[in-house]
């Protein structure tokens, strides 16, 4: 009975809601952390996994030796690779295409790469303004590569204590 | 200047008083949507928009422009002519309504007896246009929004005209202006404390009425994507914003008009007179509204939205009992003339 | 006076233009809102004669609430309109009889006898101060008391009457109360987060022998 009361009076006096209200009001002065985007960035890890690139040795003989690793790790089934021996013997891709359509973006295709070739970058601002541009040729990859080795490397070398 | 104002023929002097009315509301229901955002952007730790112009000052204009450039769609088997009368009936009773509100001592377009059964009389006429914008839609989710929101309206209705019922018998008046001179003295006179129950009632049927959270069923994004709106686009759908946006600061005004003392002032006149920023006046109606707008926004964002049959026992078995209480308890109070509001 | 009349004039064409639609249109949603526009057209008739209270309860009372329910109702319908079609041309003669005997009935009250100017004069004009709500309430509350108790108890008696058909309490329902349901309370009504302390870890076995002998069982 006098638990019913006290609900009644508790209900009719709207404590609840003045609590919730007392949560929000106080989360109007908070300071904000929204991040301008194109202004300010949030912070990468080396770990991110952004667009796709195929790296080059120092000497600039690609490093990729067609061994079709990650065509067989990729889940998303988005890597194609054709491979035929070069005019010197050596083993290497006349074709290889990512479909950033099927991407998953999981970097199975860098960790099962035994040369460090097939690499994920940091870079995440690109669009497609053509069809058939989402399909990443190798020259692309290549081009994306050396465009990014720098920080390709830096990413790395942060990482490799941790591997 | 006045010369030539009273040289105008009688029409063109009420249409431009009208005028007058009218362009500042719709400024304000523009900017009271960037308000929203913002408001509630800070208390969810955002900003809000922040792109358009300085700090986002020019984002309705925006808004207002894309809206305006959008095609309106007309769904297949929709009827035609309702589909477009809709908007326009929801919007039309929440502008007619400012007819009789007066916004200071004797700043009135219309100064009528009957005020507040004709504000009543309007707002009710408001459900019209989510009925027919459900049905004329063609739509499933629109059919079930109107008729979550027409049940949700008429039963809220009854209350709201409950405590409008208690404000007309402590003030023994139906105009408006008397109303609000009926409630002079100092803040404690003003009706929110002789008829709190009624005041909170009358607010929070007023989130009802305009379908605003925690009472927006009607538009229940997550359940029927945006209700009795779903199929309206461009033009069309922002005189729908342009009407709930309305109705919002006519409530706002309203419960400031019937239970905040209008345009009176809160400090006792003695110490004022004279003074224009503290003495009663235009001002400070504008910021009582403004007080009872910000509320709508804050509880926005603080509430989850109702359960449909909360909110039918909320209206039927609480809120009504509720009110039917306490205008008898007002009934008494005034007969026998409890002090020291009705010692007089 | 002039504009008054017109005014009159305009009114009374839509309403009888709009009573017109309500019994000819064929969707019984429109017919539903030309009524809508009747029940105004004669509010404003009303507010014409200066009963701006009756008027606007007209509103109030008829469009805002009467009107929305029967529009509930018939936007739930799902209305055959060839059966009621069939069915109109076999309940003609009937019909017709109950319309006649109206009409006739009408006639005699309000016939040409007592209907123009001469039987209803204008009202006569009120100062500013006269309160068309105030006189009716008090007319209502004094010579007019018994037939407004009495409706308001057949009144009483209708939602009493409608409460009851409507109200059945069926045991079988898993229906939940929500008026029991807010009263949930944090402690003993809902669910509970008890905490429980973690095993401490056990000291990996060194040097004792019983250790090893328990690991292997």
């Amino acid at each position: 009975m006098l638990q019913t009361m006290r609900d009644y009076l508790r209900s009719l006096l709207l404590l609840e809601l003045f609590q919730g209200l007392g949560v929000t009001g106080r989360y109007l002065f908070k300071t904000k952390f929204t991040v301008q985007y194109p202004e300010e960035k949030a912070p990468l890890s080396p770990r991110f996994r952004g667009l796709h690139a195929l790296r080059r040795y120092e000497n600039g003989e690609e490093r990729c030796i067609a061994c079709k690793l990650c065509e067989a790790t990729c889940p998303a089934l988005a890597i194609t690779i054709e491979a035929e021996p070069r005019a010197d013997g050596s083993r290497r891709t006349t074709r290889y295409d990512i479909d950033l359509f099927k991407c998953i973006f999981c970097g199975f295709c860098e960790e099962s790469c035994p040369v460090d070739s097939i690499v994920e970058t940091s870079c995440y601002e690109y669009c497609f303004e053509q069809r058939g541009e989402h399909i990443m040729t190798k020259e692309r990859l290549l081009a994306i590569g050396d465009q990014y080795e720098a920080e390709i490397a830096a990413a790395r070398a942060a990482d490799a204590p941790y591997r | 200047m006045i010369e030539l104002w009273n040289s105008l023929p009688e029409v063109i002097r009420i249409l431009l008083k009208i005028v007058v009315i009218l362009a500042p509301l719709m400024g304000l229901v523009a900017y009271y949507t960037l308000a929203e955002r913002k408001i509630i952007g800070y208390m969810q730790i955002r900003i809000g928009p922040n792109r358009v112009g300085p700090r986002g000052l020019l984002q309705p204009i925006a808004d207002a422009v894309k809206l305006m450039f959008k095609e309106i769609i007309l769904p297949t088997r929709a009827d035609k002519t309702l589909f477009i009368i809709a908007p326009l009936l929801t919007l039309a009773p929440a502008l007619a309504a400012w007819a009789v509100f007066p916004f200071d001592e004797n700043l009135v377009l219309a100064d009528i007896n009957a005020g507040l059964l004709y504000i009543l009389a309007l707002t009710s006429l408001g459900v019209y246009g989510v009925i027919i914008a459900g049905w004329a839609s063609n739509s499933k989710y629109a059919l079930l929004g109107a008729l979550r929101s027409g049940a949700q309206i008429v039963a809220y209705e009854i209350a709201m005209g409950f405590a409008l019922v208690g404000v007309l018998v402590a003030a023994g008046s139906l105009n408006l202006g008397d109303i609000v001179r009926a409630q002079s003295g100092n803040v404690f006179t003003w009706f929110w404390l002789p008829l709190l129950p009624l005041f909170l009632i009358y607010f929070i049927s007023g989130l009802a009425e305009t379908n605003r959270a925690p009472f927006d069923v009607a538009e229940g994004e997550s359940e029927i994507v945006a209700g009795f709106h779903v199929e309206y686009s461009g033009m069309t759908f922002a005189v729908f914003f342009l009407g709930e946006y309305a109705n919002m600061i006519l409530i706002s005004a309203l419960s400031a008009t019937l239970f905040l003392g209008g345009w009176l002032s809160p400090l006792p006149a003695a110490w004022v007179e004279g003074v224009f920023p503290l003495d009663s006046g235009f001002h400070w109606l504008l910021l009582k509204t403004f007080f009872f707008m910000f509320l709508f926004l804050w509880f926005r964002a603080t509430f989850p939205r109702y359960r449909y049959d909360q909110i039918m026992r909320l209206g039927w078995k609480v809120f009504i009992p509720i009110t039917i209480v306490w205008i008898l308890v007002v009934g008494l109070a005034v007969v026998y003339k409890l002090p020291p509001w009705w010692s007089a | 006076m002039g504009f008054e009349k017109f005014l009159f004039y305009v009114l009374a064409a839509t309403l009888i233009a709009a009573a017109g639609m309500v019994v000819t249109r064929r969707n019984p949603v429109h017919a539903v809102l030309f009524l809508v526009v009747a029940f105004f057209s004669s509010a404003m008739l009303w507010m014409l004669l200066e009963a701006e209270f009756l008027a606007i309860s007209l509103v109030l009372v008829y469009v805002g609430a009467v009107l929305v329910l029967f529009l509930f109702v018939i936007m739930m319908l799902d209305v055959d309109i060839a059966t009621l079609k069939a069915q109109f041309i076999r309940h003609l003669p009937l019909a017709l009889v109950v319309g006649v005997i109206m009409l006739v009935e009408i006639f005699l009250v309000v016939g040409p006898g007592n209907f123009g100017g001469e039987s209803f004069p204008n009202p006569a004009p009120q100062g500013p101060d006269y309160n068309n709500t105030r006189e009716l309430g008090l007319l209502l509350y004094s010579s007019y008391l018994y037939p407004f108790e009495i409706a308001a108890v057949i009144l009483l008696v209708a939602i009493v009457a409608a409460i009851r058909l409507t109200l059945r309490h069926r045991p079988d329902t898993k229906y939940l109360d929500p008026s029991k349901q807010v009263y949930v309370r944090k402690g003993p009504d809902r669910v509970q987060l008890i905490r429980v302390p973690p095993e401490p870890r056990r000291v990996p076995p060194t040097a004792t022998p019983t250790s090893g002998v328990e690991d292997e069982a």
